[in-house]
């Protein structure tokens, strides 16, 4: 049994234990924020009889009851062979997951988190994150000493001993190793990152929806229309132009605000007890443990920006860890930064650079083709509807004319993609590149992959092509290298999973 | 494997094996398959058929354009269910191996999927109200991998068991964590 560093000290009859005390006064506030539409509609329905204000007030005491009960009703205690968490007053519920199924652990805390000295804990499960039995437990508002002694316990595998006082043990952190850090410098590549486009689309979306509400016209508002009075006396080519570079100069403040938000701080440690702890955010914070012996591999993606600008990103292939969206993925190992710092990270988690530095084997002349013929075909799919438009005397010319621009760009489209298709086997690993608007290079270690699919559709057939799948319990669930010919898909899938086809073969 | 030691040690054995192209799986789904198949396409169409047959008689302008989509449906529905069974059936293969489950599936894009039997985590059968009346049952194998579940449909309901026992007994005897 392996005894506990942190505070969660479970003999034989673990103890139960509660969240931190400070949390009374977070669980109040959370409940009375979320209660915050409901109070609303009790002070507008209230206010004709004139006593909005005393039921509002009811909702309130209500709403701070709720939230005091929820720490009195929660507790958790790690026992040898579990996590167990149990809730609730009237509707008692306990939840235990197997520790030797925990697969990683997210520590987070928000601002308010942060000023109380508190953390969120999520203990990830292999299991995926739906269903009604859920992925794993979270603990909402540890000290957060507390949930570094409990992170450490549950995830690291060597026994440690444990130090009097009940603090971690000071060996393991001393030992930890940096493999990344953020640099300041790094901000320049926010802009690539086109994260703002999402937080502007939001933020406008929510605007006009409430100038909706209120019956406010956009355009009659003194900002828009000084605006449009000062473009109005320019060239209309000049006009688009300096609405394009604000719009654009908008998209990199906010890209670059997003970023410093999420990555400030950003550090990527290892641990010698077999974990890989990546720290980030500004002012909320989140820490991700990865066990190492979960990890499947690495990916390194380059959005076509990014790229341009000599950037790529990189995030892990873990059980446990799906493959979520922007800043909110607990995927990431590498912020978006300079490609050589990227590359060095994801050699150095996977212990090898082979992967990494790899010549890749492009696709050849048929794969090529497909990229072009499919690019062309959508194009031509809108050339055709516009056309059809101006014929039909529906849409003005220029609407056909716009159409035949997508032309020269799907042309450049097909180029990159068929440009990125590559695949490598190596020692360790399967590597496929492909993508244009992003580009992703997954490097899945062969132990974790745990089938393949070849598939062809009919036109595959007619080109003698065949997209090879590994699929795998990590990430994305499953890593193509598509469009490769037939004989080269054998071949891939026999370095990669040797044996596996033998008895399947003819002859 | 077994012949390895036996090659002469100059061939250059593995540069020639991709000339060795994969066999389809060895056995068919159940002959009925074809039959279900076709009934469950017919029911789609009919559905798509009769909704435009009504439209015709109630609509009362524009009839000859309305004719012309009937009839478009009809040829359409005629081709696809003589096809599509038929090809689906040839196309529509399985096979166990001491180390490994392949299937062949799909008709107009087909699609080969091999599993390890070491990472097999559950096999199921399955059958609709339809698939009964024709004595016929899916097999499920499932992976750790959300996208990697190898499906045999159409099979005999006999096979279908017998196939579960056997890759359950099997995987049970392969008790390392699958994932």
């Amino acid at each position: 049994m392996s005894a506990e560093g942190a505070a969660p000290a479970p003999a034989a009859e673990a103890p139960w234990r509660r969240l931190s005390a400070r949390m009374l006064l977070v669980h109040p506030v959370q409940e009375v924020v979320r209660a915050m539409p409901a109070l609303f509609g009790l002070v507008v329905a209230g206010s004709g009889s004139g006593q909005g204000g005393r039921w509002a007030l009811i909702g309130v005491a209500l709403a701070i009851a709720a939230g005091t009960l929820r720490w009195f009703t929660t507790r958790y205690r790690v026992t040898p062979e579990q996590v167990q968490v149990r809730r609730g007053l009237l509707r008692r519920s306990l939840r235990a997951v197997s520790r030797d199924r925990v697969r990683t652990i997210d520590v987070s805390a928000n601002p308010l988190l942060r000023a109380l000295g508190l953390v969120r804990l999520t203990v990830g499960t292999g299991l995926a994150e739906r269903g009604p039995r859920g992925g794993g437990v979270r603990l909402d508002g540890l000290d957060a000493r507390d949930a570094t002694g409990l992170r450490d316990a549950l995830l690291h595998d060597r026994p440690r001993s444990a130090t009097p006082g009940g603090l971690t043990a000071p060996e393991a952190v001393a030992a930890e190793t940096e493999l990344a850090r953020l640099r300041p410098a790094w901000l320049a590549y926010a802009p690539f990152t086109l994260s703002g486009v999402l937080t502007i689309g939001a933020i406008g979306g929510f605007l006009l929806n409430a100038a909706d509400d209120v019956h406010l016209d956009p355009r009659h508002l003194g900002v828009v229309d000084r605006a449009g009075d000062a473009l109005g006396g320019v060239p209309l080519v000049l006009a688009i132009v300096v609405a394009l570079l604000a719009v654009a100069l908008l998209v990199a403040v906010c890209s670059t605000a997003g970023y410093a938000l999420a990555f400030w701080g950003y550090r990527l440690t290892r641990n010698p007890g077999g974990t890989l702890h990546v720290t980030r955010g500004l002012l909320s914070t989140r820490a991700t443990t990865i066990a190492e012996r979960r990890l499947r591999g690495v990916e390194l993606s380059e959005p076509l920006l990014l790229r341009w600008a000599g950037g790529a990103r990189c995030d892990a292939i873990a059980t446990g860890l799906g493959a979520g969206r922007g800043a909110e993925r607990g995927t990431t190992l590498f912020p978006p930064g300079p490609r050589a710092a990227a590359a060095h990270v994801a050699e150095d988690v996977l212990r090898t650079a082979e992967p990494v530095t790899v010549a890749l084997t492009p696709h050849g002349p048929r794969a090529r083709l497909r990229r072009y013929s499919r690019a062309f075909a959508g194009s031509a799919v809108l050339v055709a509807a516009a056309g059809a438009g101006a014929i039909a005397g529906i849409w003005p010319d220029t609407v056909w004319e716009g159409a035949l621009v997508t032309v020269p760009l799907a042309a450049a489209l097909a180029a990159d993609r068929a440009r990125s298709l590559g695949h490598a086997v190596t020692t360790t690993a399967l590597v496929a590149r492909a993508g244009s608007l992003v580009r992703r290079r997954a490097m899945l270690s062969r132990e974790g992959i745990i089938g393949i699919t070849l598939r062809r559709s009919f036109f595959q057939r007619r080109a003698g092509l065949c997209t090879l799948t590994a699929t795998t319990a990590a990430g994305r669930q499953a890593y193509a290298v598509a469009d490769v010919p037939a004989d080269e898909a054998l071949r891939v899938c026999d370095a990669a999973v040797p044996g596996l086809l033998d008895v399947f073969r003819a002859g | 494997m077994i012949l390895g030691p036996l090659t002469a040690p100059d061939v250059p054995a593995p540069d020639h094996r991709e000339a060795l192209d994969l066999r389809p799986p060895r056995n068919r789904v159940s002959a009925r398959a074809v039959r279900y198949w076709t009934v469950r396409a017919s029911a789609g169409w009919a559905v798509l058929g009769i909704a435009q047959a009504v439209w015709l008689v109630l609509a009362s302008g524009g009839g000859a354009w309305h004719a012309i989509a009937l009839v478009v449906t009809f040829v359409l529905a005629a081709a696809h269910v003589t096809v599509m069974p038929r090809w689906r059936y040839a196309v529509h293969r399985w096979e166990t191996a001491p180390g490994a489950v392949y299937t062949q599936s799909g008709w107009f894009d087909q699609e080969r999927r091999i599993a390890p039997v070491a990472r097999i985590q559950t096999v199921d059968t399955e059958r609709g109200p339809l698939e009964q009346l024709f004595g016929l049952a899916n097999v499920t194998v499932t992976t750790a991998s959300a996208a990697g579940a190898l499906e045999i449909k159409g099979l005999d309901r006999e096979v279908a068991d017998r196939l579960v026992d056997e890759l359950t007994a099997a995987t049970q005897a392969d008790a390392e964590d699958a994932t």
